[in-house]
């Protein structure tokens, strides 16, 4: 078992950060913490797609000097898929950082909890 | 009829290309305009239903110039253009039962970024039901996401805001599930449309090799959906986030994104996996289990709320444990139950919802319930609209909730000793707890109102939304009338998925 781990070291490293970043983006209370865990965790699945693509030996796949046998380059469509993934990131990340500031502004703390405590004690308008 | 077939595919990029549009148009104009997408595809979804019901088996249709094993790709089956009509119609009725009421809530300046907001949700819940592709699925699950938090925040309150904020971060777990769920499919398989990935899947199951790999993947791909539906133990956003949006953005969110998520884990059952295999890697249990404590304890919670908004919320959580329950029984039939409850809850909820609005604003915007005492005289079209819609969620005979009972049970017979025992126990527990509180609300909101409480003049309901509610609650009872014929499409629909 530890054999087949360390064969696949990229995959293995990536699911371990996965679940860094999971546990980060459930369990820290502070906002900006967990920001920090949503990005290690889709980063981690990035590395995962990416190291599935890659072949040992081969080039990235842009024909560049008139190679156009497709043995002679790296699977193009994890990469494809890391690109959009990294759109998705950026976009989340983007409002969750919006959120972030506005319940900064209104509350004056950026641990969740103690939000919560503070908007439980608001009146319902 | 064959420009029948591009349907599906217009309404998509009207909904997209509307949402841009939206986005320079005054307010005013992009309210008309979002109500007329939802309408214009309400009658796409209805003429792809027509042609849908003429053909034999379900057609790919194929988006951009690469064919099937690489290219993206589109179906057009029977239960997804059923599907497709009963939400773009129930949207429909929302908007327009609901907009009037949204000034109250949003401020005028954010009412078209609003629209922007639902034409998106629209156009993802579309996708959803349409697409052939696990990735564009992934892709617009976050567009999805995105536009429901929006759907959230536009009013601006704390509550709202820390309910968004508790909403997008499981939204957010959930998607990264999703996302390592795909990329390990993918890793295994090669493939990411769905005809491919469910031969390379059967094939890995016939060998043995890599099973693994597979149920990590049904069970992180599951998890993730689930969490976005708000299925039982991960149901801890939905109350707050359905109580403090906007009751119009809750309608939607309960009643039809969630849908589109369980239609979508659907679909992966179906025809990624394969229904045997699901069944094999006894992930159908856990749903099942989950979905029958989620009738009982979103009931029991419901009961215990002292705010009527609450209290609908709490029964999107016990309704979609119906869901669950017809989704675990791990049978063609039990499915079959499970959409056409999915249909009854989406008519359903979204009138309760709306009409409970309704109510609490003829009562001074008090959402307790010794204020809404009279609301069903204060407001007469709300009042009948929420009773129905009541009934049918307890599962009054004539209503959609009661066919939807009616088959999950059905659904349940033929499963082994204790499995049919247990369906048939937490159905009856559950509708008994359904009656428990509905009915209380119904009965306060008709009693005389106490003299000391001064409500506020009643305004005039616009004849277009009591048009539309009414509208609702005759989906809600066509749903229990008329159901054979829906049943029947339905279990033709799901013959097409394998």
């Amino acid at each position: 078992m530890w054999q087949a781990l360390y064969e696949n070291l990229e995959q293995t490293v990536a699911a371990i950060l996965f679940g860094i970043g999971f546990t980060i983006l459930l369990l820290q209370r502070n906002m900006i913490r967990k920001i920090i865990g949503l990005n290690i965790m889709s980063t981690a699945t990035y590395l995962f797609l990416a190291s599935m693509g890659f072949i040992e030996g081969r080039k990235a796949p842009i024909v560049m000097d008139g190679v156009t046998d497709a043995a002679a380059y790296i699977n193009p469509i994890p990469a494809g898929l890391v690109l959009t993934g990294i759109v998705v990131s950026v976009s989340f990340t983007g409002i969750m950082l919006a959120l972030t500031v506005r319940l900064y502004r209104r509350y004056r703390t950026l641990d969740i909890d103690q939000i919560a405590l503070l908007a439980k004690g608001e009146d319902l308008p | 009829m064959t420009l029948a077939r591009n349907f599906p595919f217009f309404s998509i990029l009207l909904c997209l290309v509307g949402s841009v549009l939206t986005s320079v148009l005054k307010p005013k104009a992009a309210r008309a305009l979002t109500v007329i997408i939802s309408g214009v595809v309400l009658v796409l979804s209805a003429f792809t239903l027509r042609y849908a019901l003429a053909m034999d088996a379900a057609e790919p249709f194929m988006m951009g110039h690469f064919p099937a094993p690489w290219g993206n790709e589109l179906r057009i089956g029977r239960l997804e253009a059923l599907m497709a009509t009963g939400i773009s119609g129930v949207l429909f009725v929302t908007l327009l039962a609901g907009f009037y009421h949204m000034p109250a809530f949003v401020s005028d300046k954010k009412l078209g970024l609003y629209c922007i907001m639902v034409d998106l949700a629209l156009g993802a819940i579309l996708v959803m039901l349409y697409t052939n592709d696990l990735f564009t699925a992934y892709v617009f699950i976050e567009i999805m996401t995105i536009a429901s938090c929006a759907l959230v925040i536009v009013r601006q309150n704390g509550h709202t805001l820390v309910a968004a904020t508790r909403y997008m971060i499981m939204n957010l777990l959930a998607s990264g599930l999703v996302l390592l769920g795909i990329s390990m499919l993918y890793g295994i398989t090669g493939h990411l449309l769905m005809e491919p990935l469910g031969r390379s899947v059967r094939q890995i199951y016939e060998t043995g090799q890599y099973m693994e790999p597979l149920t990590v993947v049904i069970a992180l791909i599951t998890a993730g959906l689930a969490i976005k539906s708000a299925m039982f133990p991960f149901h801890a956003w939905a109350p707050d986030t359905y109580a403090f949006a906007p009751p119009m953005s809750s309608a939607i969110l309960s009643g039809l994104i969630g849908k589109a998520y369980i239609f979508l884990l659907i679909k992966f059952i179906f025809r990624v996996i394969g229904l045997d295999i699901i069944v094999a890697s006894h992930i159908d249990s856990i749903l099942f289990a989950c979905g029958v404590t989620g009738m009982i304890i979103g009931s029991v919670m419901a009961i215990s709320q002292r705010d009527i908004r609450r209290m609908v919320a709490y029964s999107s959580v016990s309704q979609i444990g119906y869901i669950y329950m017809g989704l675990g029984m791990g049978t063609e039939v039990g499915v079959a139950a499970a959409l056409f409850q999915m249909l009854a809850h989406a008519a359903a909820k979204s009138l309760l919802f709306l009409s409970t609005n309704e109510l609490t604003s003829v009562s001074g915007d008090r959402k307790r319930f010794h204020y809404l005492h009279g609301a069903g005289y204060r407001n007469p079209v709300a009042g009948v609209v929420f009773t129905v819609g009541a009934m049918s969620l307890v599962g009054i005979p004539f209503t959609g909730g009661f066919v939807a009972k009616l088959y999950l049970a059905t659904a349940g017979m033929p499963l082994g000793g204790w499995v049919r025992a247990l369906v048939l126990v937490a159905l009856a527990v559950s509708t008994l707890l359904n009656a428990v509180y509905y009915l209380h609300t119904v009965v306060s909101i008709y009693r005389r109102a106490p003299a000391e409480i001064d409500y506020p003049p009643s305004h005039r309901v616009p004849r277009h939304a009591a048009a539309a509610l009414l509208i609702s609650m005759l989906m809600t009872v066509y749903l229990g009338i008329g159901s054979g014929p829906i049943m029947r499409v339905i279990e033709s629909g799901l013959k097409m998925f394998a």
